[in-house]
């Protein structure tokens, strides 16, 4: 608030702890992925001696992301995830433009109803049964597709872009509907155009939800080779969990234990990295969701 | 119509979509009043006249399953509605009162973050932090306290559940209440001043009733939302030791349904909890309607 009102003592107590209350949140967000990282570039016997507190590395080494390179397992993720994101975010882009500028066009008759239909989805499901039943009956099962197309589109999303969409000026399009340019035309030639900052909005929500989607490999594949990024470092976390209750004397163990987390960071680091640059992209787009509800 | 062809072309790939996955898997439900034979496919299990009635809902009920299930689900939500739901607009109305612009966007792109992190690396973090030489053991042993088992305790399961959510929720879950705060009217508050509110009083009686549609809109929500327990995050963290706090409907349909193959009686289960989440919107819709005339429809 811009008023300038006299603090009184109490609101001067209130402010310093309102400002160590929000450092502390701050520390506790940040400090797991410090942890993590400074564990990763650790010695393992070291990181065993932390009780979970490293701040820097100790006995600074970069045998573990050594170990990462040389795992088969992590290259395959690595290179499946990409592949989902990539095809996936692509496939979810197409139907989420085409469905939001259809379902933006309310003169068209039916479209309401339409709306309505796909609505509804968000509040009941058929269920995780009858949804893999019927997938594995189109095929959809233990090969690529099937951690793609049944999750092509989210109602949530669709609402977002169908938003933007929305607010466009009619002007725009009325020139162009004299000019004699049907929908497909000014869908992406007036369209589209304007809306690159909330196709990216979408896109990154879409992506990141491939990266860190587990579920759905779980589910349908079983095929090790097509196993993303997430279920190899889930394997890789649980094979440490269960081996940490053995004795950990030999020095390859340990640097397996420390593997967990050379992997952790190099499967959040992509995350993180386009993190900052997006933030206030992703933040527009939960207000524009937000709008429509 | 004619002149609204390409609308309609536009629209048949996205309402495929919604059909094949989303409607069908609804018609798909009616396995829940049969014996779903393998000698079948799918559609003549749909079609075909072996109906068993409510056979499967019945062997649910009666199973000592059921208590359990519904149970741990009703709680895991209801400590959500408790502790979970307020905290974001805590912490809304709380860098609301910071004035140094700089210190409130960092705190606000930090606590961002961990809505980003996959689920998988959240559980493997909540894994090593509450193991038995994780930091929080390390401060409850420093403190002079015994080590708990925090994953193999039933009695801990649901506090590790909440507080990680809290974690990886609480400053994603904040923007929508700061993008509302940032809409109230700033006469509100020097009328407010001018009566003498401080700014306790200003909170309560501006701050608050501006933001409650927001809130009894997500409130809505949240409550349409009550019966599903993301599957994934109660997966990654149980184990057998810790079923009986944390095998919620979704995770026990899990293992009947696509570990054990028994399709029939898992969508049955997935049914009643459907059922049960949509009575708790439509109502939660109503009622709301009713006393504050915000609604979701």
């Amino acid at each position: 608030m811009g008023m300038v009102v006299k603090r009184t003592p109490g609101q001067k107590v209130f402010d310093v702890g309102n400002h160590i209350f929000l450092l502390f949140l701050v520390v506790i967000t940040l400090y797991p992925c410090v942890y993590v990282l400074a564990a990763s570039f650790s010695d393992p016997n070291e990181v065993m001696r932390s009780g979970g507190m490293l701040l820097w590395p100790k006995d600074f080494q970069t045998e573990t992301y050594g170990l990462v390179l040389q795992n088969r397992m992590i290259f395959v993720g690595y290179k499946n995830t990409l592949f989902y994101v990539v095809v996936g975010t692509a496939i979810n882009l197409i139907l989420t433009i085409l469905g939001a500028y259809g379902l933006s066009r309310k003169n068209v008759p039916g479209v309401g109803v339409m709306m309505l239909l796909i609505t509804f989805t968000m509040f009941f499901r058929g269920g995780m049964v009858p949804e893999f039943l019927i997938n594995r009956s189109l095929g959809l099962y233990d090969n690529r597709w099937a951690v793609i197309l049944p999750y092509a589109m989210s109602v949530y999303n669709l609402i977002i872009m169908r938003t933007f969409f929305a607010n466009i000026p009619a002007s725009l399009e009325e020139s162009a509907k004299i000019d004699g340019a049907n929908d497909f035309v000014i869908l992406f030639k007036i369209f589209v155009p304007l809306a690159v900052p909330s196709i990216a909005v979408v896109g990154l929500y879409y992506g990141v939800g491939h990266w860190n989607s587990y579920m759905r490999a779980l589910i349908y594949l079983r095929d090790r080779e097509l196993f993303p990024l997430q279920v190899v470092l889930r394997e890789i976390l649980l094979q440490n969990q269960n081996e940490a209750l053995q004795s950990a004397t030999d020095t390859s163990f340990a640097y397996a234990e420390n593997l967990k987390y050379a992997t952790i960071v190099v499967s959040t680091v992509p995350i993180l990295c386009v993190y900052p640059f997006l933030q206030r992209f992703f933040v527009k787009g939960v207000m524009i969701g937000a709008v429509k509800g | 119509m004619a002149q609204h062809r390409y609308v309609y072309l536009m629209l048949l790939p996205v309402m495929l979509y919604y059909l094949i996955f989303h409607y069908f898997p609804m018609v798909g439900v009616l396995i829940a009043f049969k014996d779903y034979s393998i000698r079948y496919t799918f559609w003549e299990n749909i079609f075909n006249d072996s109906w068993v009635g409510l056979k499967h809902f019945q062997a649910y009920f009666q199973s000592f399953y059921f208590a359990r299930t519904f149970g741990n689900t009703l709680i895991i939500n209801l400590y959500g509605l408790i502790f979970t739901f307020p905290a974001p607009i805590i912490l809304a109305l709380l860098l609301n009162e910071v004035r140094g612009m700089r210190f409130k966007k960092a705190v606000q792109s930090i606590t961002y973050l961990p809505h980003f992190i996959s689920m998988v690396v959240i559980a493997g973090l909540v894994i090593d932090f509450t193991s038995s030489d994780g930091l929080i053991n390390t401060i409850i042993e420093a403190l002079g306290g015994e080590s708990i088992q925090f994953l193999v305790q039933p009695e801990w399961f649901r506090t590790v559940y909440i507080l990680s959510a809290i974690w990886q929720e609480i400053g994603w879950g904040s923007i929508i209440y700061l993008a509302a705060l940032a809409g109230v009217d700033a006469q509100l508050y020097e009328a407010a001043v001018i009566d003498g509110a401080g700014r306790w009083k200003q909170t309560l009686h501006v701050t608050l009733p501006s933001i409650a549609p927001t809130i009894i809109i997500l409130l809505i929500m949240k409550i349409g939302q009550m019966m599903n327990v993301g599957v994934e995050k109660i997966l990654l963290l149980y184990q057998p030791t810790t079923y009986e706090t944390a095998d919620v409907i979704s995770s026990y349909v899990y293992r009947r349904g696509l570990l054990e193959s028994e399709y029939s009686f898992s969508t049955a289960v997935d049914l009643f909890n459907s059922i049960v989440n949509f009575i708790l919107l439509v109502s939660a819709n109503k009622i709301s309607k009713m006393l504050t005339e915000t609604s979701l429809w």
